[in-house]
């Protein structure tokens, strides 16, 4: 009898192994696009936004890009690093994807980029902003097509030292993306005469902000330097103001204080200013355009800098995929298509440096309501500085 | 740090406190009283804070309608939640109500994906306790705040008077001590745990609607303030509810003054004063009682 | 426990060679995802030893792990690759060393005070490697050169890491199986059903704990380096909680006090997450995964108190009634 279970039990795991490793063998006539991007945790609605956002331009230009129908499969990723190189291995070793498109959490995509370069995937990174992946892992392969986390950063101490402000504090959460935007503020702020008199951090994702409130309303600098997002971003502004502090010392911050997250926190943001490469009422027409379909397409969700992102993704891939006449092997010819554009963004049109992330137009906004309206272009055609990549 | 600033950080510190105190409450009863390693605690404050958003527009946005609607809707769930899923584990290797109770935090947050959607939100706090109170020469304190560390310390004495002074508290005191004695002198002890197991969850609910316009509302927000109450309780001593008050207070200073003095090791603090409490004393800072 | 019957000597010997052509058929994703379900299982044999076999419920196992996978990337030189010949066992030495301090000073905690002192140390470990540049910060860091013997054993190829592995994988489970059939195996087994009386009778018991303690951080320092060396990446995440919790939920799910639970545990864990994570089979609503799997751990506790190792029983009382397992009781 037992033996005869231990068949029946390898039965049905043989039977649940070929289920879920199945790998198709096709004539690969679609181009296979593997979006590996979080749809449980935390950041399950950036994910969303990022996939609507590629799937939007996609389908605009009728389902084909470079000619060849475009095919999507996903996977979860679960902000976790951990699970990072298996989720992309599956992606490109069990799919057989084309091109992978993701991730959200930096830490994510930095192993992503590691399997990307090694297996010379055609990769597009369409949030994660870790400079690491178009520095030292920057790769022919790999694309951005968002943002590096120095870049609103840089963009915002050029802003608060033309203000006049002279001594700021910055606050974050310790972990590499708050470390990186600090520091894209810190070297323009004292560049231009500034002083930071003080960094203050908190353990990531630790959202007890009130004892370093109060050494912020003990320090009393001019103005304060932020990097927050999400429901981080949304607490710090609703304590910021709940201390009072809002009044007697501007906050300013990179651009994801205010993203996604203004409904949140109910009018205690409005005035604040932030940078980043995206606003409201840019009033480019490529920008009304991708909002009127954005709402048309998918009902009940607003556009966000997300959906921006991984809308520039699609175009991205669009144009490299058009100068290859759809055929992704080439790689060299499909980079130096997009090395070459002039991307046309709802943003604004931006180009890609030769480490393959957006020299953009970083934008200085204000949440007026529900909205982050633009008030000034903060920094034109910034560029990151790339530290550590090779190919530039 | 100059004096009036000292004492705005023990205010905070007094205040994250209470907050904690409040949030792990739940926790000490249930994992205390029935020994179930409880790690659907933190979904069960997930949930209160979810109620807080959604359940608001159900009852005209009155704040404490909503309160108490949660606490009703809670209490029935907690009741269900033993009958369905517990009731017939006890008997069993308490390890098994661990996998229970994980199998339970994936399910409720994927109910919540599916139901309420994955963005984060606000909650106002009511009219009356919008406003702030001045401190220091800039700085302001919520009133809110303050009104939650209040309900901290009302539910704390109420917890301490129906465990020491009544009788219901007394049969589920000599319940956690031995399960089989109470059921042989005719108490019903499968009622007694369902009751228990209801109030933990309720506790839980009204500390995450209570918190939800402090902390708002955002998915995975349950997973965050899991460890740290289990830090809590287990400081305190399990099943200690003064302990666990005093616990919530130790950790409560750990963290603001941690923060501010040695921002290099804020975040592992909380767990070198567990590992050294625990070494000093076994069982946790006060007998469980 | 001490004598192995037919039946599951019949089981681990089709597992096992089942393992190992494996590679035959299977894709190069396939040998991949296999090898990582192996390491998976070798870290959940190293908890259940611990566990299932002496009480002890370590709630931070994955300390011990990610010590042994950040030993493989800080320990190998930047500019070439090293042999595992001695970069294996210093990671298992380090592993063990952690285990080491660990195990002195919470074993002198019982019960619950045990599962969360445990969990502080690992805690520690998580924040040294989290919130300082030693290891790379929270982006994690990159293995460049993974290690190899000359190239007779070159372990950046996957069908070598696969075998590699699973001899690690046999090696561990007999390692286990002839360590808990032991005079130590039963001393341990001793101290599970009653520690009390153990000491009673003049039996000290500590030295064994930690003994059985050191050994388990060991196994899963190899675990770590296997997992280092598999994606050349290690991050702070491999020492979070959430990792310890899964292991133990792995070896609860197959089946505690017996090997073969955390292997059928590891299995089972990761097929069910990629079972209800298929597109193929779930549509869109493979995004809501997490409810699947969970709805499954419910009733496989409500329905099996054994774990899935008492699946077999629990199959043949709902077909045959329940003389069976009379039956077996009596042979």
């Amino acid at each position: 009898m037992k033996y005869k279970q231990m068949f029946r039990v390898a039965l049905l795991a043989s039977a649940l192994l070929g289920a879920s490793l199945s790998a198709y063998a096709e004539d690969n006539k679609p181009i296979k696009v593997g979006f590996m991007l979080p749809a449980t945790g935390t950041y399950t609605a950036l994910g969303n936004a990022i996939e609507n956002g590629f799937k939007l331009y996609v389908s605009e230009q009728g389902g084909k890009l470079g000619g060849r129908t475009i095919e999507y499969v996903k996977v979860d990723d679960e902000s976790d690093p951990a699970k990072a190189t298996d989720n992309i291995n599956k992606l490109i070793k069990s799919d057989k994807v084309d091109v992978v498109v993701g991730t959200v959490h930096s830490g994510v995509a930095a192993a992503m980029a590691k399997v990307a370069k090694e297996t010379k995937t055609l990769l597009f990174v369409p949030n994660a902003g870790a400079q690491a992946i178009t520095g030292p892992m920057c790769a022919p392969n790999i694309f951005r097509s968002s943002f590096s986390n120095w870049q609103p950063g840089y963009a915002m101490g050029e802003v608060m030292a033309k203000k006049g402000i002279k001594k700021a504090v910055t606050i974050t959460w310790k972990y590499a993306a708050g470390d990186e935007s600090i520091k894209g503020f810190k070297d323009s702020f004292t560049k231009n005469g500034g002083e930071v008199i003080k960094d203050l951090n908190l353990p990531f994702p630790n959202v007890e902000f009130q004892a370093l409130l109060t050494e912020i309303a003990a320090l009393k600098p001019d103005a304060v330097y932020t990097f927050f997002a999400g429901g981080g971003a949304v607490k710090f502004v609703k304590d910021y103001k709940a201390a009072g502090l809002m009044d007697k010392i501007p906050l300013y911050g990179a651009g994801f204080l205010t993203d996604g997250t203004l409904e949140a926190q109910g009018g205690d943001a409005e005035g604040l200013q932030t940078a980043l490469h995206y606003a409201d009422k840019l009033d480019n027409p490529k920008d009304k355009a991708f909002r009127s379909a954005y709402e048309t397409a998918y009902k009940d969700m607003v556009p966000d800098v997300y959906a921006v992102q991984g809308y520039d993704a699609a175009q991205m891939l669009g144009i490299g995929l058009a100068a290859t006449n759809g055929d992704v092997s080439k790689q060299a010819e499909l980079a130096a298509a997009i090395e070459k554009a002039e991307i046309d963004s709802p943003r604004g049109k931006f180009t890609i440096s030769k480490a393959h992330n957006p020299v953009q137009d970083i934008y200085l906004r204000e949440a007026k309501g529900k909205e982050n309206v633009v008030v000034e272009v903060a920094s034109k055609a910034l560029a990151d500085p790339a530290t550590g990549c090779p190919l530039k | 740090m100059d004096l009036s600033t000292f004492l705005i950080q023990c205010l905070n510190a007094l205040q994250y406190g209470l907050l904690l105190y409040l949030v792990a409450m739940g926790l000490t009863l249930i994992f205390g009283i029935m020994g179930v390693i409880n790690l659907a605690h933190g979904s069960f404050y997930m949930i209160g804070a979810y109620m807080a958003f959604a359940l608001a527009p159900m009852v005209g946005g009155n704040f404490y309608l909503t309160l108490i609607l949660g606490v009703v809707l809670a209490v029935v769930l907690g009741y269900v939640l033993e009958w369905a899923f517990f009731s017939y584990l006890y008997d069993r290797d308490h390890l098994q109500q661990v996998l229970m109770t994980y199998g339970l935090i994936l399910v409720f947050e994927e109910l919540r994906s599916i139901l309420v959607g994955d963005d984060v939100h606000g909650i106002q706090p009511p009219e009356l306790l919008a406003g702030t109170l001045p401190l220091g020469d800039i700085m302001t304190y919520p009133v809110y705040r303050l009104f939650v560390s209040g309900m901290c310390i009302l539910l704390a004495l109420g917890m301490y008077y129906v465990f020491s002074r009544t009788r219901l508290g007394m049969m589920i005191r000599a319940g956690s001590v031995n399960r089989e004695m109470v059921q042989s002198l005719g108490i019903d002890i499968q009622f007694l745990y369902r009751v228990v197991f209801a109030a933990g969850v309720a506790i839980a609910v009204l500390a995450g609607m209570l918190a939800a316009p402090i902390s708002s509302v955002y998915p995975g927000m349950g997973n965050q303030v899991l460890i740290i109450c289990f830090v809590v309780v287990v400081i305190g001593g399990i099943g200690s509810i003064r302990g666990a008050f005093f616990a919530a207070l130790l950790i409560g200073f750990v963290d603001t003054f941690g923060k501010v003095l040695v921002p290099e090791a804020s975040g592992v603090l909380a767990y070198v004063l567990m590992a050294l409490i625990l070494l000093w004393k076994p069982n946790g800072l006060f007998k469980a009682g | 426990m001490h004598t192995i019957s037919q039946g599951r000597l019949a089981f681990l010997l089709l597992f096992f060679a089942g393992l190992a052509l494996y590679p035959l058929i299977a894709g190069e994703y396939g040998v991949d995802f296999v090898t990582k379900i192996m390491i998976y299982a070798i870290l959940a044999l190293s908890l259940e030893l611990l566990v299932g076999n002496v009480g002890l419920v370590c709630f931070g196992q994955a300390a011990f792990f990610g010590i042994g996978a950040y030993g493989a990337v800080l320990l190998s030189p930047q500019d070439a690759s090293a042999s595992w010949l001695w970069l294996l066992p210093a990671c298992v030495a380090a592993a063990a060393l952690y285990a080491l301090f660990v195990g002195a000073l919470s074993l002198r905690t019982k019960g619950v005070y045990f599962i969360m002192v445990t969990l502080a140390f690992a805690q520690m470990a998580y924040y040294v490697v989290h919130d300082t540049p030693l290891g790379g910060g929270t982006d994690g860091i990159y293995l460049y050169f993974k290690p190899g013997l000359d190239s007779a054993i070159d372990l950046s190829k996957p069908h070598t890491l696969y075998y590699f592995t699973l001899v690690f994988l046999v090696w561990t489970f007999v390692f286990l199986a002839i360590l808990l059939r032991s005079h130590f195996g039963r001393a341990l087994a001793g101290i599970k059903i009653n520690e009390q009386r153990m000491l009673a009778s003049g039996f000290y018991t500590y030295p064994y704990k930690l003994a059985a303690f050191i050994t388990s951080g060991g196994i899963a320092g190899l675990a770590g380096f296997l997992f280092a060396v598999k994606d050349g990446f290690v991050n702070p995440e491999m020492m979070s909680w959430h990792l310890s919790g899964a292991l133990l939920i792995m070896i609860i799910l197959g089946g505690l006090g017996y090997l073969e639970g955390a292997l059928i545990g590891a299995f089972a864990f990761i097929f069910l997450q990629e079972f209800f994570k298929s597109d193929a089979i779930f549509g869109s609503f493979a995004k809501h995964w997490q409810l699947g799997l969970g709805l499954t751990i419910i009733a496989c506790v409500a329905l099996l108190p054994k774990g899935l190792i008492g699946l077999p029983d629990w199959i043949h009382k709902r077909l045959y009634g329940e003389k069976r397992i009379i039956t077996e009781k009596m042979s």
